[in-house]
């Protein structure tokens, strides 16, 4: 059977997910859960309970095997599904091989330079982004991987191989704070920082500073050190939280200062990044 | 009162308006370009339009003059000498714009300002030119004060083009417009970057695609190698040239005359454009024969301008509307196949017939009138400018937008163009513009611009006015440019403030 993928939507033109003009892909499923997520809606896949099936206002939702079933001319975009979903999930979401969404990728040529794939973690489809950005490539589309870098890429070498680089959120340094924010790994991350690294493959390094849950200090010197003479040359993007669309603990919590962010791009400088961004 | 009278005691007008006013009020008591009945017929039905051009054409409608030729020789006339540095230059150019007319009393080509000022710069400073640059540039915003003034830059990568965009973005002015002829391979990323910067902060320059403009004139002898300029709302004409006149076909009104497609397609559009044809011929005629101006004019003289590399403009607007009325609810321009098609086939059929004609005093067009997507001006409602798809009714994915422009712009070369607001943090990654204009070039778009949506400089049917000015207008009170006049009547009966926001 052909792999595919959950694709939770393809966004044909964005001005963030990388260098240019690209269509940004997003996979849905997560393997951790932050507590600042945008878009807690992408972390689960729909585990069929149903309830959002009586709750569609438009009626573009149905049972159909044991599973809910997405009616995308019929739905209205209202978001209720996601609204009423307990588990972080959304039924608005189809299963795509990686030609289907190349297709889709490809209709946007010549306005867009090309494609990055973002989640969820999209790192969890490793293989299925290995067969689009082959084809990406053929085409003449560059290929970037927006990850959390809790996946393993040491396993994926091959991915490697077809993508131009890894957008790469590094969310904090310490080991407890980053199991407290995220509930994963930071190992995995240092690890996937260090052979991305070596192999040229960061396109960018991203942290979101959330005042009183990272510690953006540590991480900054901790990357730098990581990346020893790479740091000049690495390019690394600061990001206020936003409350934007978080449930949960952060829900209400505010955005770091002007100043702060100013004094964190000061720090970063003086760590020896040659391109600090704010955002 | 008389319309004499009302324009005499007008509180909402400047001096300089009224005097503009009452010219063209006293040019209108005359009537001399006889029309046939068949012109006046479609004209009282509002379906061809003379764009309130005058009666009595004593100037062509867009002049312009070889700028680089004035700089090389000075002027005779004007008793100029041929400049020795750049101050001089900018004061003979001063000087020549006080005496180049137009449509709209004042020149609406100022220069192809970069390949002019570059071989004046050497020996000065950035900090030296950058101040010159702002006062000649604030000098054309408040004495030529028209919108539909034009300056040109590329498509080569110069210290004068850079300076001259550093000064736009800081001065901040609507006057005047600047376009870049932009070709990939010829105009370098960098300084592409630098411009769409720049568009980011000023909504100036808009972009031509150079590579399909460069052709459309014949080169002057001894004058710059591509023989194009952009004027006023995006006329391509030719240089030391330009254009005796654009009169238009309202397709939106042309419609409402309609019993069937087949009834405009094979009746009522062939009998207007040929009465437009007509009328035009008889207006190029008095022009050049009986107004004496290119028998008298300096620029003329001291071979500035050539009368055999004037064009007419035939126009055409409203296209939207037409196809909405002709295929009723339910086939909208610009999504749906069928009223595209539709679309495609009035302008084949104009075209064709526009380029079967045999037009006077057309040497430069090869004897032919050359088409023009009109854009409309002042509050007119009902017709959305050109082949543009009305402000509500664009496509979501901003890639069929411009497929959909791309396809229409085949048809006109003397000009057609669209304008599309950003989302204002596109500033952070100009590559994403760089890469859209790449793209829409690529597949035969021939202009584009855009302005961040939440600029105080935004864009009209080409022209840039203030929102600022506007709202003054609009409160009674006088304004210096008066196509903030134009511009707040348009803005507000064509919904302009909801143009989707592109690159969201």
């Amino acid at each position: 059977m052909e792999l595919t993928a959950p694709v939770n939507k393809v966004i044909p033109f964005s001005l963030v997910d990388g260098p240019g003009s690209r269509c940004s892909v997003f996979l849905q499923g997560c393997n951790i859960a932050c507590a600042y997520c945008h878009n807690p809606e992408t972390q689960n896949l729909c585990l069929g309970c149903g309830l959002c099936v009586e709750q569609c206002p438009a009626g573009a939702l149905s049972w159909e095997n044991g599973r809910v079933r997405w009616d995308k001319d019929a739905c209205v975009q209202c978001d209720t599904c996601i609204h009423v979903c307990p588990h972080k999930a959304s039924p608005k979401i189809e299963w795509l091989t990686p030609g289907e969404v190349f297709e889709t990728v490809h209709s946007y040529q010549p306005f867009i330079r090309g494609v990055t794939v973002s989640g969820g973690e999209c790192m969890l489809r490793a293989d299925w982004m290995r067969e689009l950005f082959a084809l990406c490539r053929a085409a003449g589309l560059g290929t970037l991987i927006d990850s959390n870098g809790c996946v393993p890429f040491e396993e994926h070498l091959d991915l490697l191989d077809v993508a131009d680089g890894v957008m790469l959120d590094v969310k904090a340094w310490d080991e407890g704070t980053f199991a407290r924010l995220t509930s994963g790994d930071v190992c995995v991350v240092k690890r996937n920082l260090a052979l991305l690294a070596e192999r040229n493959k960061i396109e960018e390094l991203r942290i979101v500073v959330v005042p009183g849950w990272n510690d953006p200090e540590a991480t900054i010197a901790g990357i730098a050190d990581a990346l020893g003479e790479k740091t000049a040359t690495t390019k690394l993007k600061l990001i206020r939280f936003r409350r934007f669309g978080v449930v949960g603990a952060l829900a209400n919590a505010n955005s770091p200062t002007d100043e702060r962010m100013s004094e964190l791009e000061a720090l970063a400088r003086e760590a020896g990044f040659g391109q600090v961004e704010l955002r | 009162m008389s319309e004499f009278m009302d324009i005499i005691t007008a509180s909402n007008l400047t001096y300089g308006q009224k005097l503009i006013h009452l010219a063209q009020a006293a040019e209108n008591c005359e009537h001399p370009i006889p029309t046939t009945p068949e012109f006046d017929w479609f004209f009282e039905r509002d379906a061809i339009c003379d764009m309130h051009e005058g009666n009595a054409p004593y100037r062509p409608r867009y002049i312009c003059c070889d700028m680089e030729r004035f700089a090389r020789q000075g002027s005779d006339f004007l008793r100029l000498d041929a400049p020795d540095n750049l101050d001089d230059l900018l004061m003979n150019l001063q000087i020549l714009y006080q005496n180049v007319p137009s449509v709209t009393g004042r020149p609406v080509y100022v220069g192809q300002l970069d390949r002019l000022f570059d071989p004046y710069l050497d020996g000065l400073s950035d900090e030296e030119i950058l101040p010159r640059f702002k006062r000649f540039l604030n000098y054309i915003d408040r004495t030529v004060a028209s919108g539909y003034c034009h300056a040109n830059l590329g498509p080569e990568d110069t210290r004068a083009g850079r300076l001259l965009l550093q000064a736009d973005a800081e001065v901040q002015n609507a006057v005047p417009n600047f376009t870049l002829k932009y070709e990939e391979g010829i105009t370098p990323d960098d300084f592409a970057r630098l411009a769409l910067k720049t568009s980011m902060a000023c909504a100036n320059p808009a972009y031509a695609n150079h590579r399909m403009h460069k052709h459309t004139y014949a080169a002057p002898v001894d004058g710059p190698a591509d023989g194009y300029t952009v004027v006023s709302c995006y006329n391509v004409l030719p240089i030391r040239g330009g254009a005796y006149c654009l009169d238009r076909v309202k397709l939106s009104q042309l419609a409402d005359l309609a019993t069937s497609p087949e009834h405009l397609l094979n009746e009522l559009l062939p009998n207007a454009t040929g009465a437009l044809l007509e009328y035009m011929d008889a207006r190029i005629k008095f022009l050049v024969e009986d107004s004496n101006f290119f028998q008298t004019s300096f620029l003329v003289r001291e071979g500035l301008i050539d009368r055999d590399r004037f064009v007419g403009m035939f126009g055409m607007i409203g296209m939207h509307e037409c196809i909405e009325k002709l295929l009723g609810p339910g086939h909208v321009y610009g999504t749906d196949p069928e009223a595209n098609d539709l679309a495609d086939q009035i302008m084949t059929k104009m075209t064709a017939q526009v380029q079967a004609w045999d037009a006077p005093y057309s040497e430069i067009g090869n004897g032919r009138y050359m088409m023009h997507a009109q854009a409309g001006f002042g509050d007119q409602t009902s017709s959305t400018p050109g082949v543009r798809i009305r402000v509500g009714e664009e496509p979501e994915v901003f890639f069929d937008h411009l497929r959909h422009c791309a396809r229409m712009h085949r048809f006109f070369k003397a000009g057609v163009s669209d304008i599309f607001p950003v989302e204002p943090t596109a500033a952070q990654n100009v590559d994403a513009l760089l890469d859209v204009i790449k793209g829409a070039f690529a597949i035969d778009d021939t202009y584009l611009s855009f302005y961040p949506s939440d600029s105080d400089l935004v864009r009209i049917t080409g022209f840039l006015v203030k929102r600022s000015e506007m709202e003054k207008f609009a409160r009674g009170e006088a304004v210096l440019a008066d196509t903030s006049h134009d511009g707040e009547g348009n803005w507000r009966a064509n919904h302009l403030a909801d143009r989707k926001v592109r690159l969201g």
